[in-house]
């Protein structure tokens, strides 16, 4: 047994709180993306930097996966060639809903300055895209920024409406 | 975009038309200035036809017959210490005489010395696999079948290494278009999606030419995002960056801006 007094009628103190469905799913949702480990080129070293101590992903909820299976958040890190372009769709396919996708980097986007035969010109002709990121590579702070607007647009969804499953077509 | 031109014919043209230009040659040497190339030489050309041999950049040359090459390849393993095999690909002359050139790398770790061996085949001739010989010739050789489509007899797996198996063409042809051909641009498309799906995600955006110099002020600048489609005057209001919604967040701590410390001395 505790020996200190908690003052439950203290100011915020009350362990109770009153929400709705919404609020409290989206904040589970929102505080606790999961991301699948994928960085592809050297956007994967500013992915990884942004996961490390310095900049800290986990004050976010988010946690690098080595599997799609339990995560929430793609962040397309890097060149995607034609050669991985079956399996981003195949991992992506085994993501569970709800799931979002970040394109990291100007790779990611459009291709970047790969314009040749091996490049997919931008990842949003595989997969349906949330957010992108501009920069080559971006800074860990512009995807950290890219996070909090996910988060913001997880937040303004109804989560107890059932949402349509985004695809490309 | 720039108009594609085909490159068939690119290679048997003059790049220049100055003419008194001479094009720069890198000095060849006789063999018999170094005692060493020259033992070497004598060995093989004991046992193989050599069709030409000189010195270049320290390294000696020798022209063979393709159908030689496992031979001359196994007695500089075997006799001559040339135990490694660094590299080995083709050299595309289809355009200029209809030809691929073959070469490969040797480095003798004893003799602190190197020979490039080097043949002609036509184009449809395949070359004799040395992968027996020397390992580093496996992944070698199918890079040269993927990129050039020379195929290497009595390889263990001659397959594509770089490019996806149901690749069709070989990049590294001076014919081969950088940016593809249509196979290439459909590529994904096709093969996820099935080629119906051509119309609904359209052909790739490959216009390097193309550059909207509203998309810095709407979409590069954090702060000064505006919305895809706004008609952009040049005298928007920044755009104030919310990390949350007006009312707060439930169960989060209030994002006070004011009261977070910025970082402005890039040197920190």
């Amino acid at each position: 047994m505790a020996q200190h007094k908690v003052n439950y009628t203290q100011d915020g103190g009350l362990p109770v709180a009153l929400t709705s469905i919404d609020k409290i799913v989206n904040w589970g949702r929102s505080n606790s993306i999961w991301a699948l480990t994928y960085g592809l080129a050297c956007c994967g070293i500013e992915m990884m930097a942004s996961g490390a101590s310095r900049f800290d992903f986990d004050r976010f909820g988010t946690i690098f996966r080595a599997s799609p299976r339990q995560a929430d958040v793609m962040i397309v890190a890097g060149t995607l060639t034609k050669k991985h372009a079956e399996f981003i769709k195949r991992l992506y396919d085994q993501m569970t809903e709800p799931k979002w996708v970040i394109s990291m980097g100007s790779c990611a986007n459009t291709g970047g300055m790969f314009n040749t035969y091996a490049t997919v010109q931008g990842c949003d002709r595989i997969i349906p895209v949330d957010l992108y990121l501009p920069g080559c590579a971006p800074r860990p702070e512009t995807l950290q920024y890219g996070v909090m607007l996910l988060q913001k647009k997880i937040r303004a969804n109804h989560a107890s409406k059932a949402q349509k499953a985004k695809r490309l077509m | 975009m720039r108009a594609y031109t085909p490159k068939d014919n690119v290679q048997a043209k003059a790049y220049y038309t100055d003419r008194f230009y001479v094009s720069p040659q890198v000095p060849k040497q006789d063999v018999s200035t170094d005692a060493i190339f020259a033992s070497d030489l004598a060995a093989i050309s004991a046992k193989f036809e050599v069709k030409d041999a000189f010195i270049q950049v320290t390294n000696m040359v020798v022209y063979i017959n393709a159908s030689d090459i496992y031979g001359v390849l196994k007695l500089m393993r075997d006799e001559l210490e040339y135990t490694q095999l660094t590299e080995m690909s083709a050299i595309d002359w289809l355009a200029k005489d209809k030809t691929f050139e073959i070469f490969y790398q040797m480095l003798s770790m004893n003799k602190h010395k190197r020979i490039r061996i080097k043949y002609f085949i036509q184009k449809g001739q395949a070359v004799d696999s040395v992968n027996e010989l020397f390992r580093s010739a496996d992944w070698s050789e199918r890079e040269m079948f993927d990129m050039f489509g020379i195929e290497a007899n009595n390889h263990p797996f001659m397959k594509r290494i770089l490019m996806p198996y149901d690749w069709q063409g070989h990049p590294l042809l001076k014919t081969y278009p950088l940016q593809g051909d249509e196979f290439a641009a459909w590529y994904e498309v096709d093969k996820i999606y099935g080629k119906e799906a051509r119309d609904i995600i359209g052909p790739e955006l490959r216009d390097t030419a193309n550059i909207n110099r509203y998309d810095s002020e709407r979409f590069a600048r954090l702060g000064f995002e505006q919305p895809k489609g706004t008609v952009i005057t040049g005298n928007e209001e920044p755009t104030v960056q919310t990390y949350q919604e007006d009312g707060g967040v439930f169960l989060i701590k209030k994002y006070d801006k004011d009261a977070s410390k910025i970082v402005d001395d890039p040197q920190r």
